[in-house]
C-alpha cells in the first residue's frame, strides 16, 4: 500500500495565537506553523500584544531572548541558573540572543523574517490583532505600512472567532 | 519487512509505505511511485527536487527537509507546494524512494 496522503480529506485547521515577541516564542510558533502547512493543514497565525514585534517590519529582524527572570536559562555548559544580577548586566540580552541565533542556524532554523516568509509561502495566513494595533497607533503612531507585508489584515477578536471556527487553537 | 510491487519491481517498504532501501530505487521507478500518490507526470521541476534529494541523501545519510531543498537546490517554497501539493515533504521523499525527513525545519 502506498502512503495514505489523504489529500481530499485533509480538512484540519490550526490557529496559532502569538502573544509574545521574544525570539524563542516567535520561533516556536513558526516551527509548529511550518509543520502544520507541510502536513496539508490550513493555518492561521494571529499576532497579538507583544507578538507584534514579530510582524512590525523594523523590529522583526531584531527579536531577542532575555536571560532576565528566566530560570531555565543556565550559564552555558553548566547546570547553574543565571542570576538576575548577572543576566541584567548591559549587553547580556544581546549576547544571549546572538548565541541562540547561532545555535538555531546550526540546526537549519531560519531567522524570523525568512521563517515567516517560508510559512507564508506555504499557504499560511497571518493576521494582526485590532486592539493591539489601535493601542500602538495611539502610543507610537504605528500605521498599517509599518507591518510586514505578509500580514493579511488587521482583525478583531470576533473576526478571529469566525476564522477559527472548527479549528484547533494553540496559544503561545 | 513488507514488500510492495511498484512499476513491476518488488521493493521493501515501511509501515507507511515509504521505501526502506535506497539502493532499490532508480530513476525508472520514480514515475511509478509518483502515480501511486496522484502525481501523473514528473516535470523538470519534480526531477530537480528528486535528484537533489538523492544526491543529498548520498552525502548526508538522511532525507533533506523542505527548507534544505529550497535553500540548497534553489527551489522556492511555493514551488515545492505546487509540485507536491499539500504534503510536500512526505511526497517528495516518497517519489525519491527515501524515508520522510526527520528534521523539524
Amino acid at each position: 500500500m502506498p502512503p495514505k496522503f489523504d489529500d481530499e480529506t485533509t480538512d484540519r485547521k490550526l490557529c496559532i495565537i502569538v502573544s509574545k515577541g521574544t525570539m524563542e516564542w516567535a520561533t516556536a510558533a513558526m516551527v509548529l506553523g511550518n509543520a502544520a502547512t507541510s502536513e496539508g493543514i490550513e493555518l492561521h497565525v494571529f499576532f497579538t500584544f507583544w507578538g507584534f514585534d514579530a510582524i512590525i517590519d523594523k523590529r522583526m529582524d531584531k527579536l531577542k531572548i532575555s536571560p532576565v527572570a528566566n530560570p531555565s536559562m543556565k550559564v552555558p555548559g553548566t547546570e547553574i541558573g543565571m542570576s538576575n544580577m548577572l543576566a541584567g548586566l548591559p549587553g547580556m540580552t544581546a549576547f544571549a540572543s546572538a548565541m541562540m541565533n547561532k545555535e538555531m542556524e546550526k540546526l537549519g532554523v531560519p531567522p524570523n523574517r525568512e521563517f515567516m516568509q517560508m510559512v507564508h509561502d506555504s499557504g499560511a495566513k497571518f493576521w494582526a490583532c485590532r486592539l493591539t494595533f489601535d493601542m500602538m497607533e495611539n502610543t507610537m503612531g504605528l500605521t498599517k505600512d509599518d507591518l510586514w507585508d505578509g500580514v493579511e489584515d488587521i482583525i478583531s477578536a470576533n473576526d478571529f472567532m469566525e476564522l477559527s471556527e472548527g479549528g484547533q487553537i494553540i496559544f503561545i | 519487512m513488507a514488500t510492495e510491487l511498484i512499476g513491476g519491481l518488488e521493493v521493501h517498504v515501511d509501515d507507511e509505505g515509504f521505501m526502506t532501501d535506497p539502493n532499490e530505487w532508480n530513476e525508472e521507478l520514480a514515475p511509478a511511485l509518483a502515480k501511486e500518490i496522484g502525481i501523473d507526470e514528473l516535470t523538470d521541476g519534480h526531477w530537480k527536487v528528486i535528484r537533489f534529494l538523492r544526491e543529498d541523501f548520498a552525502r548526508e545519510g538522511q532525507t533533506a527537509t523542505l527548507r534544505r531543498v529550497s535553500t540548497m537546490a534553489n527551489v522556492p517554497t511555493k514551488e515545492l507546494y505546487e509540485l507536491f501539493p499539500k504534503k510536500p515533504a512526505k511526497k517528495m521523499s516518497y517519489v525519491a524512494g527515501l524515508k520522510k525527513p526527520v528534521g523539524c525545519v
